[in-house]
């Protein structure tokens, strides 16, 4: 097995005149946390959803878990987890309904789906929690079981799209804790955020600047490279030279 | 008088309090700002100053008119810019600024000088569709929209949220400029790095008020001494130095850790404790507003 | 507030709905199109009619009558049938219509024409089904046989399968009650709740301009659509359809513009209680238009229903709009004649404008 879990060569997304990603190129190692940044606009969505088998790209080439881009969407998808800040969980059923059903939809066996489910449960602290409307749980909580239930089927990586929008301080905390744990499980994260400290956290990060990634390093070294005293300024410094907008 | 004075205001919805007794004042001209995550009671207090919502408790002032005797003067002195996207997006840029000028009685030319500075960023597209502005132009549309009628106290509820850290830097920009013509302005945010923005700061959580102070102040109050702590294996190392004697309390905050100490706190005996981790480093630390957050919020 | 001010809400709001190009054209386009297929459906030709007989025996006079019917181009004797046949030839379509002979048909028109006994009768049971051919169809039976009977038969006419005779003319005022209800109630609802979910709806009431002012200033390119919509289904019911309206198309319209503000009472209301679009356009399905297909007598005649269901549909709306619309639109009656109906409507707009706007408060609770 590969120590390369994503691997993109110049992966190019055209909407008629308009080239949304622009020839992008990059590698995501096995237990990497990689952090996706770019300014609104900048074309990280369109990005992250060819990975993710949700568009084909124009032109170039990848493969995510070993699966093609330009072919294997659908086999993509069956080995990656997906969580998004929007749509997470189902608020009007129980914590145990949505494992269930989220086991279900990647194909795992009623025995699987106990263990696993078991398993989580019992990670989180949240066991006595099984059989609680997700929609009573606050938000901090759901966030967690949200990502929990994102890796029910151990998927190879894990897309997290503005995962800790609008979370206390704590609980962000608590959640990059899990994402941390994760990862030094062998899990590959590949996360976008808005909050800039966040991105410290990050084995490696990209920044995309109209299309295109303009850097791409650890944190450490981009702060050197750019002379600068943190993530922030790094991104300001790549974002104020965007041509486009949204 | 303050532009802004709240007295043990509260609000329930169903059984949840979402306001628990909150009490501040906004001095004139001052650039306010409410640090808090969501479910903070952030868009309610909003909602009770914009005489949206009838409080359950607590009187408010805002220009000096009471939020439920008086709450039609008020209406015609504040400019509010609520959380959620608040243009019509199948009218352009130009049709909305003209609404919104013909609902408060004025027209773009007589308050053109005080939205001209953000305004001007946006008139080359003042035929574009405003649904189809890039989340930076919509934030600058709308509040030209809210500052048409020259309020003399702003409400911003989380005008930054979902914006790229570039246009919340320059939407501050704006902010310190409309300051500076004596506009009050109440601005909330979940971003604890843009508290520095702001003249005094009031950080809150699940319906209260945690500390008000400026945002120096607020740094000054944590009393503990905190390190910043690194390694190979980050992950690994919060572990370790969470079991390490006389530590507070350790959490992940950029690249290195912060780990707040207790009095039986010894930095040489920690290293040696941990002297087996690989690129161990511990060096002191400036505490930050987001510090201070978490040790209230433990608390 | 200034004049200027209302007329520029209102430009705003003509904005909204000439920008949904879609929606707008769906407006105008669905009377129109309901209008014409109803035209086209309507055939009023009477041809190729088959005809079957009845009686006991055949007699001359019974003879006489099926030559004739044979020898119409129109119709077509498909032969003598038994009694009990009747219903399962009509059913069936095999038949249009059957003519029953008394079994002493002969001696009655012989008795009749000496004056001792009254007319024989000739009965007609006709399919109905198809309103229009079966008027004419029962018209020119009578004229094809009493060419024989002449003065010695009386006839005795069943419709069946549509015994009120419900003409296509009847869906018209049906349309009319069910598009107001979609342009003005629906529309405005939907509308505002818009400015509810997109947010806009918190900075309007923060404003100090009245929101009940945005509300009516929103109102009037609604009323504006449905004049538009309403001149058309008159021109098209008058010229397309042939629909006779000699009560007179002044007593139609002012009715119609009662009905019009009602529709935006009731669009007001469904808009307080509404928060999303989705519900909004719910509300406005399940409580507005199926009372108003099923219970306003568009679709089916008040008298057939339940009796639990003839009392409730006196709170539908359209029920009484639609009635008055019929009477005077078909049968000719003036306005002055449906006065009963137009004070219930009277009624129920202000109840319901009241309601509505006790009920719209200008703050988010």
């Amino acid at each position: 097995m590969t120590d390369i879990v994503i691997s993109v060569r110049d992966l190019t997304k055209r909407f008629g005149d308009f080239t949304a990603v622009d020839r992008i190129s990059f590698d995501v190692l096995r237990g990497e946390i990689f952090g996706f940044l770019g300014a609104n606009g900048a074309g990280k969505t369109t990005a992250m959803r060819m990975l993710c088998g949700l568009s084909y790209p124009t032109s170039g080439s990848g493969t995510v878990a070993g699966y093609d881009v330009m072919r294997e969407g659908e086999k993509i998808k069956h080995h990656i987890g997906y969580m998004s800040q929007r749509f997470s969980l189902y608020n009007d059923l129980t914590v145990w309904e949505n494992m269930r059903l989220f086991a279900g939809i990647y194909g795992l066996t009623k025995r699987e789906t106990e263990e696993r489910a078991a398993e989580l449960l019992d990670r989180l602290n949240f066991s006595s929690e099984r059989n609680t409307l997700v929609g009573s749980l606050p938000l901090g909580w759901k966030q967690k079981l949200s990502f929990a239930i994102a890796t029910i089927h151990r998927p190879e990586v894990v897309f997290l799209d503005e995962p800790t929008g609008g979370v206390d301080p704590v609980t962000r905390r608590q959640f990059w804790e899990m994402i941390y744990e994760a990862a030094e499980a062998g899990t590959t994260i590949f996360v976008t955020t808005h909050y800039m400290d966040e991105a410290e956290y990050c084995s490696r990060v990209s920044i995309m600047v109209d299309g295109q990634v303009r850097a791409l390093d650890t944190p450490a070294r981009l702060k050197q490279q750019f002379s600068a005293e943190s993530m922030d300024e790094v991104f300001r410094t790549l974002a104020r030279g965007a041509q486009r907008g949204e | 008088m303050a532009a802004i004075e709240v007295h043990n205001l509260s609000k329930c919805y169903g059984g949840v309090r979402a306001l628990d007794s909150v009490s501040f004042a906004v001095e004139r001209g001052e650039l306010f700002g409410l640090i808090g995550p969501d479910g903070a009671g952030k868009t309610t207090l909003f909602r009770l100053l914009a005489t949206l919502l009838n409080a359950d408790e607590g009187v408010a002032t805002v220009d000096g008119f009471d939020i439920k005797s008086d709450y039609r003067a008020i209406r015609s002195r504040v400019g509010y810019m609520p959380g959620r996207f608040s243009l019509y997006p199948d009218l352009s840029v130009e049709e909305n600024l003209r609404f919104f000028a013909a609902l408060f009685g004025v027209t773009i030319e007589e308050s053109y000088d005080l939205i001209a500075p953000i305004y001007k960023q946006i008139e080359p597209f003042r035929t574009r569709r405003a649904g189809k502005l890039s989340g930076g132009m919509k934030q600058k549309l709308a509040l030209s929209c809210a500052l048409i009628h020259r309020p003399s106290v702003l409400f911003l509820d989380e005008p930054t949220t979902g914006v790229d850290a570039v246009s919340r830097s320059e939407f501050w920009d704006m902010l310190a400029g409309l300051k500076k013509r004596g506009i009050t302005i109440l601005v909330s945010t979940p971003y604890m790095d843009e508290a520095s923005r702001c003249d005094r700061i009031a950080l809150c959580n699940e319906g209260h008020i945690l500390g008000i102070d400026t945002p120096e102040g607020i740094v000054r109050g944590f009393d503990k001494k905190l390190y910043g702590i690194g390694a190979k294996n980050m992950y690994a190392l919060l572990e370790r130095a969470r079991r390490a004697d006389g530590v507070e309390d350790c959490y992940p905050f950029g690249e290195k850790h912060h780990l707040v100490a207790d009095e039986g706190f010894d930095k040489g005996r920690f290293k040696a404790l941990l002297s087996d981790v690989e690129g161990l480093e511990i060096v002191e630390a400036e505490p930050t507003i987001e510090d201070m957050f978490i040790k209230l919020m433990k608390r | 507030m200034m004049r200027g001010n209302f007329l520029s809400f209102v430009k705003k709001e003509s904005l909204h709905i000439l920008r949904d190009k879609r929606t707008m054209l769906i407006v105008m386009l669905i009377p129109v199109v309901l209008m014409i297929l109803f035209g086209f459906a309507i055939s009023t030709e009477v041809n190729n009619v088959n005809v079957a007989v009845v009686a006991a025996e055949r007699s001359d006079g019974v003879r006489d009558a099926v030559e004739r019917l044979s020898h119409n181009e129109y119709f077509t004797f498909k032969g003598y049938i038994a009694q009990d046949k009747i219903d399962s030839y009509l059913r069936s379509g095999k038949v249009g219509a059957v003519v029953v002979f008394a079994a002493d048909y002969d001696r009655c028109a012989e008795l009749a024409k000496q004056g001792v006994e009254e007319k024989p009768i000739i009965q007609l049971i006709v399919d109905a089904s198809n309103v229009n051919t079966a008027g004419s169809a029962t018209a020119y039976l009578q004229g094809v046989l009493l060419g024989t009977a002449s003065e010695q038969a009386m006839f005795e006419t069943r419709m069946l399968f549509n015994p009120q005779m419900k003409s296509a003319y009847n869906f018209v005022p049906g349309i009319m009650g069910l598009i107001f209800i979609l342009v003005c109630a629906m529309m405005t609802s939907v509308s505002i709740v818009r400015e509810k979910e997109v947010g806009t709806m918190e900075v309007l009431l923060v404003s100090p301009v009245r929101p009940v002012k945005i509300i009516f200033a929103k109102m009037i390119p609604y009323f504006a659509i449905s004049c538009i919509v309403l001149v058309m289904i008159l021109l098209l019911a008058r010229y397309l359809l042939d629909v006779p309206m000699t009560g007179g198309v002044g007593g139609i319209f002012s009715l119609s513009l009662l009905y019009l503000v009602l529709s935006l009472s009731l669009g007001l209301l469904v808009s307080t209680i509404a928060t999303t679009q989705m519900a909004a356009l719910l509300i406005s399905a399940m409580v507005m238009m199926m009372p108003i297909l099923m219970l306003s007598g568009m679709l089916f005649p008040i008298e057939n229903l339940p009796k639990f269901f003839q009392v409730v549909s006196n709170i539908v709306p359209a029920r009484w709009y639609i009635d008055a619309v019929r009477k005077m639109m078909i049968q000719g009656l003036p306005l002055v004649a449906v006065w009963e109906n137009c004070v219930i409507l009277l009624g129920m707009t202000v109840a319901l404008l009241g309601v509505s706007l006790k009920k719209f408060n200008d703050k988010l609770e």
